[in-house]
């Protein structure tokens, strides 16, 4: 069938199998195979993408389904010449080995980080109010739906808290 | 997977009766991928208007669109139900919870490892095949209104929050109907593959919740790791005292059963009696009275036992004076 | 012409060449040289190449547990199913330099490879390979590891002395059993192959962590020549073993493309990597431990029992640590192999010390408070002088140092008696354990060119699987040829490189280290005869080439290019000197006092490696070891059905590695170190030491929190209410 998908702002006509998930047309029909695929279930995030600025599962997301939203992969974050400030602390704080559920990570933590800028609690919290600080418990809960077994899980959470650091600081100054 | 013709709803009318619906699409897609599951006609409702959080008749109404990380931090749902948000935020991921729906969690298929493998008899999967289940691996199965043809348990937890919370399912269709959601799931008798009563044809437009009861909310979730994994028990539970008594009483038990489980005389003894360990032993009792488990899982007999206990002494203030 | 620098590790090196170096690069943090790649999602892995005109297959497995295939049906919608007699049952162990079994039809296990469909579309090849018919004669075999009389290997037993004897006259005993579950790598990338040939070549890329024995098992699998085989591997995607050899898709793969005349992938799906990829056998072992009066072990007994399928030679080597790390006269050590019809067994990281040493350390743990000893003096008391049984020296033995400084660092002197701590429903306590791992170098070949323009070029068919090899070869020449580490670019996992160890075992940095080491030393020759001076008297440093007064940039040294190539092998220090790495874990947990949850809150190691190439690399590689260590002890268990065998936990939902939420912000100390046994790098491996005893840290820990000794892993709750009582 005949859809049209909106990935990192470009729009791309594309005639797919309409079982073919978004994560398949992302990797084998537009190249972005910047996006991994751990396990096609939904059970360790390698596959997580932007959807409208929201982190989900791209193999659990039917291509079909995805015609009128804004995708953004970890291509459309950052490129290696610049790279986006939590692509940075990854580097930095080595929030990564094998490198293949970084993607994931970075997309998670992206679409994560905004959950906490709007007061979104979580199964850590100590109460369901807010706000809700970048602590340590509440970042590695927070981040639980993306599997490293490298288990650079240590400097993947400083690295986070690092860039909401950086990140509430450019807030302040603004 | 298997081919299937795809159908995007534009009204509940549009739904076919003989297509499987997908919204959030986790659980589907999950299972069409290993052919557990093999429709025909898929239709996509996530257009349909069925995506608000409004009040209703002094509670709320859930449209079955709300996908669960917009239901947990709803500010009335925090404030009001707090043990629907706690329940949500308990399961799955942050990405999950972003694409799972309201309908669809409570459509949920059980995660029994022999219903996930087409090798593997399973009554429920391709009713009369048997039962592969028993006499395999069974550490997660049910303890709780099991039959000889499936001992497989609900895994989901926003349904066993919105069980304590006297939750009701509004369904549309031929006939527009509301079930209790105490109602909604079937334990597994002889037919072990019909799991809900709802009907080719129907629709979940949401759910709505009774005005608020107050009290103590909690709800807590035993796993084999810290987090992004099924219950192994679950229990929400909604505790009202008043001058020292307990005067409200409501225990949902996930992981346990084919369905979220409730048990009103266990809750019952409960209420008018002042809190004790004591106290709590009867309704552990009263609620494991019926238990059976005749492999892995028997430890969650004592389990839940053990996290009723700890619940019991947290919602009513027994812990912290402890 | 190439010259090449050839080391056979005869002897030791005290020379401390790399601390004379003039750059000042090796062993900082640097970040990864390829980190900008991996964190944009440029990097690309197996099955991340988009040849024209590819084609998709996927595997269709076994639905019995052994027997034959008798016929396969057709795939309507598929381009072919193939069923090809060199086609592979299993993976190849690591190293072998000969393809696994062959003849699909043949089935050992359930789930086995025994056909590939392919398709135009991976989503038409799936659905036909979920849905072919095919029609076994099936027999019924033994799973269950206690249902056969085992094999008991006569090389796999020693014994010296009398244990039996010594548990007699002992003042404290210790006799028990431990059970562990089998355990997956669980790599993130899920194995997957793409397969191109031009003519009577082909090359594959795939997901694996040793290109020159692989490229041997493959040309064996398909009946090549080597010199038609290229393999390309220049990102995987984690490893842990589960990738050391060949396995169905790649060879699959291969042939399928042969056959249609196309580039053909095949991915394996999740469940198919749990299905298809080794598993770390189950193991029982039975420890005991004889003590005398001055808390002097006496004996030390460790019967093991593991499983592999009949025809597969690897047996997990639970013991292999047991021999050396503590003294005692009387030792005896039994290896016992069932032969059932479950996946094949294999390396997972850490072979051997993951499982056994994590027993032994628990064994320790409980022997101490037997005899009322601290469980950190126990061990001080029992570290032996030289090898025991053999009498060789260590190469370097640095576990009282690592036992000593964790205490410290970690404040054991804190620590309370069982049950002593709680705070609210938590119950908390702390638990240690030595941590030992045996020390390899493997023969490596690298070679570096060093260009007229200040830019150095590193090659091997070297893989980083995660490890960090880009960035500590790339500082090693750096570091050599006096450059910035930014201007050298390293290049691997391409079979037309010099054929190096591979990743696995902890030898890759050391022996591929070691190789660069010697190609840079015979450029610094080269330009030393330029300069007109002594290698030892050279001096290289940011493009400049010092020697007494005299200064001159490379670029007026070198005409071109020098190339040479680095060659080592592991020589007679293999065998006068018992290599090991050492350290201790140490761990804090909370057990929940109702429910028998149990978190890990704060959890640290103490380790000695010899050199440290990269601070920042290899604290990750102890970070990931570590976690792997919470695993073992809390979470990780791969069921099999005891009917059919058949991997029952053959998802990430069922079998759970740990998450965010279960490891909490590991601490990591490295004690400085220079082990002279081990080439002129003097460094050793680290991959796996941070998995030995961690998982024992844990449990220990449990055990201070609760009382509690769980035996049977991992200590999920229901372990831990089984023990707690009221």
């Amino acid at each position: 069938m005949q859809i049209r998908l909106h990935v990192n702002g470009d729009a791309h006509d594309l005639d797919l199998d309409p079982r073919t998930s978004l994560l398949d047309a992302l990797r084998h029909h537009l190249g972005l195979t910047g996006t991994k695929k751990g396990c096609d279930h939904g059970q360790c995030g390698a596959c997580t993408v932007l959807m409208d600025g929201r982190r989900i599962n791209a193999c659990l997301t039917l291509a079909c389904m995805a015609d009128d939203v804004q995708i953004t992969t970890i291509e459309g974050l950052g490129t290696p010449d610049r790279l986006s400030p939590l692509q940075q602390q990854f580097l930095d704080h080595d929030g990564f080995q094998c490198g293949y559920c970084t993607p994931g990570q970075i997309c998670s933590a992206t679409g994560m980080l905004e959950e906490i800028a709007a007061g979104w609690p979580s199964h850590v919290s100590d109460n369901l109010e807010g706000p809700f600080a970048p602590s340590h418990a509440e970042i590695a809960e927070r981040m639980s739906g993306n599997l490293c077994r490298c288990a650079a899980y240590t400097h993947i959470v400083a690295a986070i808290q690092q860039a909401a650091m950086a990140g509430s600081q450019r807030e302040d100054a603004a | 997977m298997r081919e299937f013709t795809y159908l995007r709803a534009n009204s509940v009318a549009d739904v076919p009766a003989g297509a499987t619906i997908i919204a959030g699409g986790t659980n589907l897609l999950d299972l069409m991928k290993l052919e557990v599951m093999a429709p025909d006609a898929l239709v996509d409702i996530t257009r349909l208007d069925l995506n608000r959080i409004e009040p209703h008749e002094g509670g709320l109404r859930i449209g079955a669109l709300v996908r669960n990380s917009d239901l947990a931090a709803d500010p009335v749902v925090r404030r009001d139900y707090p043990v629907l948000s706690r329940a949500l935020l308990a399961g799955a991921s942050g990405q999950l919870r972003n694409m799972a729906t309201t309908g669809g969690n409570l459509m949920q298929r059980t995660r029994c490892p022999y219903f996930y493998d087409r090798r593997m008899a399973c009554n429920k999967r391709d009713p009369g095949t048997g039962c592969a289940a028993q006499g395999g691996v069974t550490r997660h199965h049910a303890i709780l209104g099991a039959s000889d043809r499936c001992i497989a348990t609900y895994p989901g937890d926003m349904a066993v929050a919105l069980l304590a919370l006297d939750a009701v399912v509004q369904i549309d269709g031929p006939a527009p109907r509301e079930v209790p959601l105490a109602d909604f799931h079937l334990l597994p008798g002889e037919t072990p593959h019909v799991e809900t009563v709802l009907k080719p044809g129907e629709v979940i437009t949401g759910v709505t919740l009774p005005a608020p009861v107050g009290g103590e909310q909690r709800y807590r979730k035993v796993r084999d790791r810290a987090s992004y994994a099924f219950a192994l028990v679950s229990i929400a539970a909604v505790i009202r005292m008043e001058q020292g008594q307990i005067s409200h009483a409501a225990l949902a038990f996930g992981g346990v059963a084919a369905k979220p489980w409730r048990d009103g005389d266990a809750e019952a003894v409960l209420l008018g009696r002042e809190p004790s360990d004591a106290l709590f032993a009867q309704a552990a009792d009263i609620l494991l009275k019926p238990a059976r488990a005749f492999g892995d899982h028997a430890f969650k007999i004592p389990l839940l036992r053990r996290t009723l206990m700890a619940t019991l002494r947290d919602a009513t203030g027994l812990e912290a004076t402890a | 012409m190439t010259l090449t620098r050839h080391l056979r590790v005869d002897g030791p090196n005290h020379d401390d060449r790399l601390d004379l170096m003039a750059q000042g690069v090796l062993g900082q943090p640097l970040n990864r040289l390829e980190g900008p790649l991996k964190v944009t999602g440029r990097a690309t892995y197996a099955a991340e190449a988009r040849p024209r005109n590819m084609a998709y297959g996927v595997l269709v497995q076994a639905t019995v547990p052994a027997g034959k295939v008798l016929e396969i049906g057709d795939a309507p919608g598929a381009l072919a199913v193939i069923q090809d007699k060199r086609m592979v049952r299993y993976a190849a162990q690591g190293m072998d330099e000969k393809g696994p079994t062959s003849g699909p039809d043949r089935i050992e296990y359930m789930g086995q490879s025994i056909a590939l469909v392919v398709a135009e579309s991976f989503e038409a090849a799936r659905h036909a390979a979920q849905n072919i018919a095919v029609r076994y004669k099936s027999e019924d075999v033994p799973v269950l590891p206690d249902a056969v009389a085992p094999e008991l290997p006569p090389k796999k037993q020693s014994a010296v002395g009398d244990v039996d004897k010594a548990m007699r006259d002992a003042a404290v005993t210790l006799d028990q059993v431990w059970h562990t579950p089998s355990q997956m790598s669980a790599a993130m990338e899920p194995h997957a192959a793409i397969a191109e040939w031009d003519g009577d070549q082909v090359t594959i890329r795939a997901a694996l962590q040793m290109l020159s024995s692989n490229r041997k098992q493959m040309a064996d699998a398909l009946g090549i020549k080597e010199k038609n085989l290229r393999l390309l591997a220049p990102y995987v995607g984690g490893g842990f073993g589960s990738k050391l050899g060949i396995n169905a898709e790649a060879v699959a793969a291969a042939i399928a493309a042969k056959q249609l005349g196309r580039p053909v992938m095949v991915a394996m799906t999740r469940q198919q990597v749990f299905d298809l990829a080794h598993r770390r056998s189950e193991t029982r072992q039975r420890i005991r431990l004889a003590l005398d009066g001055d808390g002097r072990l006496t004996g030390i007994g460790h019967d093991v029992l593991v499983s592999n399928l009949p025809s597969s030679e690897f047996t997990e080597p639970v013991a292999q640590a047991t021999p050396f790390t503590y003294q005692a006269a009387q030792r005896q050590v039994v290896h016992a192999v069932a032969r059932i019809h479950r996946g094949c067994a294999g390396s997972v990281r850490a072979p051997g010390e993951a499982v056994g040493v994590t027993v032994f350390e628990c064994a320790m743990d409980e022997l101490a408070e037997a005899a009322g000893i601290d469980p950190v003096e126990l061990r001080l008391r029992n570290i032996p002088d030289v090898e025991p049984t053999t009498e060789r020296p260590f190469s370097s033995h640095m576990l009282a140092e690592a036992l000593q400084e964790g205490a410290r660092l970690f404040g054991w002197s804190g620590r309370k008696s069982v049950g002593q701590r709680v705070e609210g429903e938590w119950m908390i306590g702390m638990g240690m354990a030595a941590a030992v791992r045996v020390n390899m170098l493997i023969e490596s070949r690298a070679r570096v060119t060093l260009l007229q323009d200040g830019h150095a070029i590193v090659e091997t068919d070297m893989t980083d699987i995660g490890t960090g090899t880009y960035t500590i070869l790339g500082q090693l020449a750096a570091e050599m040829l006096g450059l910035p580490a930014e201007r050298v670019e390293v290049r691997l996992g391409d079979t037309d490189f010099p054929p190096a160890s591979g990743s696995g075992g902890s030898f890759g940095a050391a022996s591929s280290g070691n190789s660069v080491y010697l190609a840079c030393e015979e450029i610094r020759s080269q330009i030393a005869t330029v300069m007109g001076c002594n290698e030892a008297d050279l001096t290289l440093q940011d493009g400049v080439a010092r020697a007494g007064n005299v200064s001159r940039p490379l670029s007026e040294l070198i005409t071109g290019q020098v190339t040479a190539d680095g060659h080592l092998q592991p020589g007679k220090t293999e065998k006068s000197h018992r290599q090991a790495t050492w350290g201790s874990h140490w761990a804090e947990v909370a057990v929940n006092r109702w429910t028998g949850e149990v978190r890990v809150r704060r959890m640290m190691g103490v380790f000695a490696c010899g050199r440290v190439l990269n601070e920042k690399t290899a604290r990750s590689q102890c970070l990931g070891g570590m976690s792997f260590g919470i695993g073992i002890a809390l979470t990780e268990a791969m069921e099999h059905d005891p009917r059919d065998g058949h991997a029952v936990s053959r998802d990430l939902a069922e079998y759970h590695v740990p998450t965010h939420a279960d490891v909490p912000a590991l601490e990591v100390h490295f004690l400085p170190e220079r082990d002279a046994y081990v080439g002129p790098l003097q460094a050793k491996g680290l991959g796996e030491l941070g998995i030995c005893g961690a998982g024992a840290a844990v449990l220990n820990a449990i055990h201070n929190a609760c009382g509690v000794r769980v035996r049977d892993l991992p200590a999920t709750p229901d372990k831990i209410i089984a023990g707690l009582g009221g």
